[in-house]
């Protein structure tokens, strides 16, 4: 490592180190003289398009790879099972289908879980990898990434691209942008129907959609997301991730000085200089060949030589592209890498297990899951819930006797109606039950009530309230059924 | 007026703190110009389109060139909810009580939607929920949620009752001060004498005293022990039996009580029971019990889709009688 012949490197970016001799070359005191630093700052403010260059390598492929699981976004909702569509978010009927499961508002305590999951899974990679999310998943930067792609299939490498839009409008010009815009909203117009079928049943919304027979929220969805893709991935593109995603403003507090990320060795790298200097003085000069193609080649216009910071997705693209370079030269890979901030500046590498708060991510990521495997394991077919009466909470009869008013609440969660028996644990010795003398039908997909009164003899009552307990069960398959727990009220004895 | 920042060459407004702190003249956006500018425009709009402006002077206001008003929003909420009930009360209109208990759906819609109804028309006196309410005599009207009825507990009974009102009816039991006189000295003649002779002429405190004994053994099912066998004597041999049967189960058509269940119209007490035979119900007398239901026909009170809707809600209670028929079917 060249480390060892300049021990007076350090992490600093090369532009502040210039502005720090400014200043103190300045009379000190001078407060305006650290806005000059601003001047030395590189940030991408969109007021230039970035046209990235596309090359070959690692990251590349591992990206391609990792961003067409999209396509099971566009392809899922199309996939049938037992005659329905297999994942429907059913909105209207309130109800989620997941291939076999359906899951009714009363479990979607297990969509918090799982947010809870999938944040905390986002937290605890992001912590020992940095924005791995944004690099190779997010449809940020998946969409932009085929939108630019499509752009470069058109209109052609960054520098005629470039050209392109120096140039004044010629039939050529006008011909290439067509195209463009063109696929890139029928892409829009995909990912908007895309979205709206995991709602509504895939097959209903075509014709529907053809038939131009869609509700007005339809429409609005439609519109939305089609402007929201067209707009976000063809014009705004890094942009986004820059000032309207909060996820890129918060990785600062999920990483840390051991968190790997695309890093630049400046230890190894400077200082940089043009390849045919080395010649002369190639003890004084780092591996680093100022040739720019890091920065040519990334989506998001950062320089990573110029440290970590806010515009770098971690896509890995600067990586592929500096190890070609490297190949070329004859040097080894990895100026810039996969390196932790730490192993930069050659201090211990930690193990992750010695990083408590991955493991507080890992205890929460487990948590949550453990939770949701529950809830799935006990999501069961049938869910019962009574009311006992309040006002009154008994009815003396004529006889004598006690009698008491239950609202049944029966949840048949299966896809098909049932009739089910309704029976009683503890409770008054010698207890009927009326009003479930015949099995009562309870309507899949939704709940439904019943009124049950239970009788006791007022000579058997011994406690003002007696605990009883209710189960209803299926006629057809005694394998579902419920249970509640409540009360059997009774005058003072 | 106007220079520009040494460091960012953006213009000033000239001002200067501090020795070197500036105040940029900067644009703000243009998006946010024109968000500012749609705002503005959209308070006039809705300024010209909704009630806005008071009057002072004749107390009136603006009313907006769309015609909004609270009461007209309300009226269309309305229209939403009545075009949800709309099919139901439909149906309800041309159906029979009875018809209406045997459709499942519609019972649900009316134990669900009949407790405005019957909060609004019964609760006052019935309690909500049929739980009875109670005044100085006791119960003042009548337990709906349990099985007793004075005027029958199947549904179209409850219709009639609910449609034509009800107004029980009991003679005074105690002599007036003449019939007093002569009763006490025809009870001096002999126990039989005075029976003989009671018949509309009311009972002597006497015997007032052992016909509620009487009555209150016969509710806790001891009507045949001996200790009351001088009530049971009066009971039958007065005008008890006209209107409460021979066994004392009471006549559905004339509202009487069953004595025999456990289940009190008025004070079951000794006490109680002794005021309801001495002054009877209605009677007249000052001290008579009262016990009046209106008619909810009579003056349009109620329509009759109405009426059917609380008979199914009353008889949902969990008293309600099954028709045999209907039980048949
Ligand atoms: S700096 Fe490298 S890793 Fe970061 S966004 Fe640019 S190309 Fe991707
Ligand atoms: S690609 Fe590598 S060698 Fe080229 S400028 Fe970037 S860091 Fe230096």
């Amino acid at each position: 490592m060249a480390s060892g012949e300049r021990p007076d490197k350090v992490v600093k970016p090369v532009g502040s180190e210039r502005v720090n001799k400014e200043v103190e070359n300045k009379e000190a005191g001078n407060v305006t003289e650290i806005y000059r630093e601003f001047e030395t700052w590189q940030i991408n403010m969109g007021d230039k398009t970035i046209h990235a260059k596309r090359m070959p390598g690692v990251f590349r492929t591992v990206k391609n790879y990792t961003q067409s699981l999209w396509l099971l976004f566009f392809l899922v909702p199309y996939l049938r099972w037992n005659g329905k569509q297999a994942v429907l978010f059913d909105i209207t009927n309130r109800q989620f289908h997941f291939f076999n499961l359906t899951i009714l508002p009363q479990d979607i305590w297990m969509l918090s879980l799982l947010l809870l999951l999938l944040a905390m899974g986002l937290f605890a990679v992001t912590s020992v990898a940095s924005r791995v999310w944004c690099g190779y998943f997010c449809f940020q930067s998946s969409w932009t990434d085929w939108y630019t792609w499509i752009e470069d299939k058109i209109e052609g490498p960054p520098h005629a691209r470039r050209k392109l839009e120096a140039a004044p409008w010629s039939l050529e010009k006008i011909r290439k942008k067509i195209i463009k815009h063109f696929i890139w909203m029928v892409i829009a117009l995909l990912t908007g129907i895309s979205f709206s079928i995991w709602f509504v049943d895939a097959f209903d919304y075509w014709s529907m959609l053809v038939h131009f027979q869609l509700p007005l929220v339809g429409w609005v969805v439609l519109i939305m997301f089609f402007l929201g893709t067209y707009i976000l991935a063809g014009m705004l593109r890094e942009q986004t991730c820059m000032w309207l995603c909060p996820y890129a403003r918060i990785q600062g507090v999920m990483t840390d000085s051991q968190t790997i990320l695309p890093a630049y060795d400046f230890n190894r790298g400077e200082p940089r200089g043009k390849l045919h200097h080395k010649a002369e003085g190639s003890a004084a000069q780092g591996d680093c060949i100022d040739c720019f193609q890091c920065v040519q080649v990334c989506p998001t216009g950062v320089d990573i030589r110029e440290g970590l910071q806010l515009g770098c997705i971690t896509c890995g693209l600067c990586l592929d592209a500096c190890d070609s370079i490297m190949d070329k030269v004859g040097k080894p890979r990895g100026l810039i890498r996969y390196a932790s901030l730490d192993e930069l500046e050659g201090k211990p590498a930690k193990k992750i297990y010695q990083h408590p708060r991955t493991l507080a991510y890992l205890g929460i990521i487990l948590l949550a899951f453990g939770g949701i495997v529950y809830g799935l394991t006990h999501l069961g077919s049938m869910t019962l819930k009574v009311i006992p009466e309040r006002q009154p909470l008994f009815v003396s009869l004529s006889d004598g006797s006690i009698q008491n008013k239950y609202e049944f609440k029966v949840l048949n969660k299966t896809d098909r109606d049932f009739f089910v028996t309704v029976t009683a644990e503890g409770g008054v010795k010698d207890q009927v039950i009326i009003g479930a003398e015949k099995p009562l039908l309870t309507h899949h997909g939704r709940g439904t009530s019943f009124t049950i009164f239970v009788k006791a003899s007022g000579d058997n009552i011994k406690n003002e309230v007696t605990p009883i307990e209710f189960r209803v069960q299926s006629v057809e398959d005694p394998l579902i059924a419920a249970e509640y727990k409540t009360k059997f009220n009774g005058p003072k004895p | 007026m106007s220079e520009k920042h040494d460091v960012s060459g953006v213009p000033t407004t000239g001002h200067v703190w501090d020795d070197d702190l500036g105040d940029f003249t900067n644009q703000p956006p243009k998006w946010w110009i024109l968000g500012l500018t749609a705002s503005a425009l959209f308070v006039v709009v809705y300024w010209i389109y909704y009630p806005s402006i008071p009057f002072a002077s004749t107390g009136g206001f603006f009313k907006g060139v769309g015609g909004w008003t609270a009461i007209k929003e309300m009226e269309a909420d309305k229209g939403e909810v009545d075009a949800i009930r709309g099919k139901f009360e439909a149906k309800l209109k041309d159906m029979t009580p009875a018809a209406i208990l045997a459709d499942k759906e519609l019972t649900e819609y009316v134990t669900r939607s009949g407790k405005v109804l019957f909060g609004d028309n019964c609760a006052a006196c019935h309690g909500q929920n049929g739980i009875g309410t109670h005044d100085k005599q006791g119960l003042f009207a009548p337990i709906l949620n349990d099985d007793d009825w004075l005027y029958g507990g199947k549904i179209d009974d409850i219709y009639a009752s609910i449609a034509g009102g009800r107004q029980g009816m009991m003679l005074a039991h105690h002599p007036n001060e003449r019939e007093l006189i002569e009763l006490e000295h025809l009870e001096k003649l002999g126990q039989a004498g005075a029976e003989a002779h009671n018949i509309a002429r009311g009972l002597t405190p006497h015997q007032i005293d052992a016909v509620a004994k009487y009555v209150l053994a016969l509710s806790e099912g001891k009507g045949d022990s001996p200790e009351v066998a001088a009530g049971k004597r009066v009971f039958m041999s007065s005008d008890c039996t006209a209107c409460h049967g021979q066994d004392g189960k009471g006549i559905q058509a004339m509202g009487s009580a069953n004595l025999t269940d456990k289940i009190w119209r008025f004070d079951g007490s000794i006490e109680g029971i002794k005021r309801t035979i001495s002054y009877g119900v209605n009677s007249g007398d000052p001290q008579a019990r009262v016990a009046v239901m209106p008619s909810f026909k009579a003056a349009g009170k109620l329509s009759d889709a109405e009426i059917k809707k609380l008979a199914v809600y009353v008889y949902k209670f969990g008293g309600g009688q099954a028709d045999a028929p209907a039980a048949a079917k």
